[in-house]
């Protein structure tokens, strides 16, 4: 066991990890942070996207004890003073279904977003195309970014 | 059309926000403290094989392992239509995966390492994986005791064989029908298994108190029917139904794999072996894969004879399902396709064999479509095949068979009234049907692709909802119903029912996902019916809130009722424009009199629906006079699709699909359900399937190998149209269409190829490799 400390949500957050834990059971488990979901185990579904220092990483690719002093951000984090103009467009445009995936799409597209505030349709379907969504056929994801996009 | 204040409006998901801002909790988000235990589940290596024994010492011992159950635990069977399975496997294990024992631990690392020294004995015995292998006669057996199984009286199976059910319809005379036609078509069509894919697991978590309260959390469509299902099995063990008790927050995607019971069994029974712990179970992406109910695979035989203008004198479909080693559900998607294998169209001789055949494969069950997608991959391939022969448009040839209200349908009962035609015209001028389409890049050709579609909900003849309303003291309402969100956007639809009756806002009514000791009954969220039915149900109770409220009124104004509606939350007077009286005031507190005295109380409206015309009772030999279908859904879609010559790699350029919502309740969220479901149709034939070895193990049960599409994979356009004819007896004249959206996809794929590159597909998926391959070939 190693005692870690991650900047979460703004936080300071302390807590035992074990050498093989990852990211992502931490998460949920020791620290109580629910919306990234675990949908695959290897990688491909996104679900459980967060940002590592700013950069969308899959947090069950990620073992705990390599983020000791970095910075995680989660929706959790994102939407601490309200929700943000891209949450507020994903609820207009009825984006989401289940709503399983929308905490990894919103990651992805929150990184977009800041390197990039007016993307193109193209670009917007680059950005999440990691996050598989079994539900929407991605078109009212996409048409929610792109209306933050042309803002 | 009457105009509505909230029915037929775009209003934003009751549940967006929450879903949106991580809020959301789904059932493996819930904390259930220190105490939690995992279970983990030691699977059968082996197709079909007998246990000899299961030695679980070593596991016993194993550091933080507090119980290992196996099958002599628990020797009870359970199922949704048929009763042909166990809780965990006994003396015979019959497809890879298949729970043979559990190990339940402190956490799960523990589990895992523990269940590896669960030792069992097996002998192998030889495994049926092809549906045709196992139809046939002398084949080895899966279920040696078929005919002692319990079963719906509307299955018939055949003992010692592997036929677990054979719906036939025998309409007409479809020999004579045949020899009036002056052209017949005959092939066969294949469809491999599929999987579901939502991205949530299943998941399950049980706690048996030591009172004896069994409780699950469940990841479910179906929380009534599941504890309907784990109290019958449980029933040895003293359980009756009010001791169990299921909780459904909020799935992560059903289509299907969430209905009825598939692993949530094992938590409700592990539970009882090591009472006052929560137990929690959870599948990895691999079980998800292997050990839940699959889109079972089909092979077809069909045979359709037309005179020479198209019309149809006779249909033979020939229907064999590789149902897999358990069917408790699978067997009704078999019963559902044998009455609608006819397709949306008017035949008058028809002969439909639809066989269930159990495989030494992982179980068959539900999935989005029923079996429709599956059928009418060949059909809709069938339909544009003729037209092509005879020199009919594709299109036309449809119109001139669709089905139309009255017509009988395979099984002698009046179809509903429908937009079919409809449906069809809308696609053919929105896709440009008669506009030649022709790639810019030489190497490239486009092709244009037809397809009708059709389906009933497939449900027993009882399947009932129920709904409670509660008045909160501002006049905002709680809901109280058991269907579940499972994405399609329920809770919000009947927010805006309710709604639209009482005159209150939809954004002031809460609609909660379930919990069975609260929420009145609900059947299951599955067959698209719920809209339908649990929309009726939601609309009686807000009408009697709404009688309750007026009879007040009356009582306490001396106000004639019938000059009384409700607006704005509000009730108001058509002879008194002055009187207003807000619904707030009184809907709790009730109506103070001048002596001081109050008259009313909280307004509790109640309504329950079922559909009392229906009947699954018919002549088993001809499957005609019963009722079994309530009514059917139609619609029409197209695409163009451009197809490169070199490679067979395809891109859809634009899709349509129409479809007969009888009144979008919520047409933004229909919209959804059309991109949506197409999308995933066109999964099933561009880029999916499942591919087992001879041994019937799965080889691809991971994302990297089973192909779901991207963002980047969609069609360039889908356009969404959505036909109005109402449903007589829906909500708002409303009926079900989440599923039928997918239905056109892989015909009208298949359709498109043959029409741009001029060879035909006859087996799903029509991956990019066999239209090149065919393409190559078409000449030699």
């Amino acid at each position: 066991m190693k005692k870690i400390s991650i900047n979460l949500n703004g936080e300071t957050r302390y807590v035992h990890v074990e050498p093989n834990d990852v990211l992502l059971d931490v998460l949920r488990d020791k620290l109580g942070i629910k919306s990234p979901k675990s949908g695959c185990e290897r990688g491909d579904c996104g679900a459980c996207a967060v940002l590592l220092n700013g950069k969308s990483v899959r947090s069950c690719l990620v073992l705990a004890v390599e983020v000791d002093g970095q910075e995680i951000t989660t929706i959790e984090g994102l939407s601490k003073d309200g929700l943000t103009p891209l949450q507020e467009s994903f609820i207009e445009h009825n984006a989401f279904q289940c709503g399983f995936c929308a905490p990894g799409v919103t990651i992805s597209a929150t990184e977009l977003l800041n390197k990039n505030p007016h993307p193109s349709r193209e670009e917007i379907k680059e950005a999440i195309a990691g996050n598989l969504c079994r539900c929407t056929g991605y078109e009212s994801i996409i048409e929610a970014i792109e209306k933050v996009a042309k803002k | 059309m009457k105009e509505y204040r909230y029915v037929g409006k775009p209003e934003i998901r009751i549940d967006g926000k929450e879903k949106v801002s991580g809020a959301a909790i789904y059932t493996d988000d819930i904390n259930f403290g220190p105490d939690l235990l995992y279970a983990f589940i030691v699977e059968s290596p082996h197709a079909h094989a007998m246990i000899n024994s299961i030695d679980t010492s070593e596991a016993e011992k194993y550091p933080e392992v507090l119980a290992v159950v196996t099958g002599k635990d628990f020797p009870y069977k359970f199922g949704l239509y048929m009763q042909d399975r166990f809780i965990f496997a006994q003396d015979r294990v019959r497809f890879i995966g298949e729970q043979v024992a559990a190990v339940v631990a402190r956490n799960p690392k523990a589990a895992k390492a523990a269940a590896k020294l669960v030792k069992v004995d097996y002998t192998e015995i030889p495994a049926v994986i092809d549906q045709m292998e196992a139809v046939k006669e002398g084949s080895d057996l899966l279920h040696e005791d078929l005919e002692n199984y319990n079963h719906v009286p509307w299955f018939f199976p055949k003992p010692k064989t592997n036929i677990a059910h054979w719906r036939k319809i025998r309409k007409g005379e479809t020999q004579k029908g045949f020899d009036e036609a002056d052209y017949i078509l005959e092939d066969t069509y294949d469809v491999p298994r599929y999987a579901h894919c939502a991205i949530e697991y299943h998941a399950a978590t049980g706690l048996c108190d030591k009172s004896g309260r069994l409780t699950i959390w469940a990841s479910s469509q179906s929380p009534h029917t599941q504890r309907h299902l784990f109290a019958e099995a449980l029933k040895p063990l003293g359980f009756t139904h009010k001791d169990v008790r299921v909780i459904a927050p909020h799935v992560g995607g059903g289509f299907g794999s969430k209905a009825g019971v598939t692993m949530e069994i094992l938590a409700a029974a592990i539970a009882t072996k090591v009472k006052g712990h929560p137990v929690r179970i959870m599948w990895s992406r691999e079980q998800e894969f292997y050990n839940t109910y699959q889109r079972l695979g089909v092979k077809t035989f069909l045979k359709i004879g037309v005179k020479k203008n198209g019309k149809i004198t006779a249909l033979d479909h020939k229907i064999y399902w590789d149902a897999g080693a358990y069917v408790e559900y699978g067997a009704n998607v078999v019963n559902a396709v044998g009455l609608s294998a006819i397709g949306p169209y008017n035949i008058e001789n028809a002969s439909i064999d639809s066989i269930c055949v159990y495989t030494n494969l992982p179980p068959g069950g539900a999935y989005r479509g029923f079996g429709y997608s599956e059928f009418l991959f060949g059909l809709e391939s069938h339909m544009t095949r003729i037209a092509n022969h005879l020199g009919i448009d594709p299109i036309e040839i449809r119109r001139v068979n669709a089905i139309r209200e009255g017509d009988k349908t395979a099984y002698g009962a009046n179809m509903n009234p429908n937009g079919l035609l409809k449906a069809i015209d809308a696609v053919e001028k929105e896709i440009e049907w008669h506009k030649e389409f022709k790639s810019s890049d030489p190497n490239k050709v486009i092709g244009k692709g037809f397809s009708l579609l059709w389906k009933a909900p497939a449900m027993p003849p009882n399947a009932s909802s129920s709904c409670f309303l509660k008045f909160n003291e501002d006049a905002s309402i709680n809901l109280l119903v058991s269907g579940m969100d499972i994405g399609q956007g329920y809770l919000t639809v009947m927010a805006q029912i309710a709604g639209e009756i009482l005159g209150v806002p939809p954004s002031k009514i809460r609609t909660e996902n379930p919990d069975t000791d609260r929420n009145p009954y609900e059947w299951q969220t599955v067959a698209s019916h719920i809209t339908w039915g649990s929309g009726n149900a939601v609309k009686k109770a807000a009408l009697n809130a709404r009688d309750q409220i007026f009879d007040l009124v009356v009582r306490t104004k001396h106000l004639p009722k019938d000059t009384l509606y409700l607006e704005d939350e509000k009730v108001k007077c058509t002879q008194n424009p002055n009187f207003e009286l807000p619904l707030k005031d009184f809907v709790v507190d009730g109506i103070q009199m001048k002596d001081g005295t109050f008259k009313g109380g909280p307004i509790l409206g109640k309504g329950t629906f079922l559909p009392e015309f229906s009947t699954a009772k018919s002549n088993p030999e001809t499957g005609q006079g019963g009722h079994p279908n309530v009514h059917y859904t139609t619609g029409a879609a197209a695409l163009i699709l451009e197809i490169d010559k070199h490679t067979g790699k395809m891109k859809v350029l634009k899709a349509v699909e129409a479809i007969d919502a009888g009144k979008a309740i919520n047409p933004d969220l229909v919209k959804g359900q059309i991109v949506g479901g197409l999308v995933q149709g066109l999964a099933t034939v561009l880029y999916e399937d499942m591919r087992y070895d001879d041994k019937g193990r799965l080889l691809n049960p991971n994302f990297t190998d089973y192909k779901l599409p991207t963002a980047k994979d969609i069609p360039d356009k889908i356009v969404p149209i959505i036909i109005e004819v109402p449903q007589p007896d829906g909500p708002f004249g409303a009926r079900g269409v989440g599923e039928h959206t997918m239905l056109p996809a892989a015909p009208m794929v298949a359709n498109a190829v043959a029409d741009g590159m001029k060879v035909r597909i006859k087996s799903m998926p029509v991956t990019a490799e066999k239209v090149v391959m065919a393409y190559l070939d078409k000449d030699k």
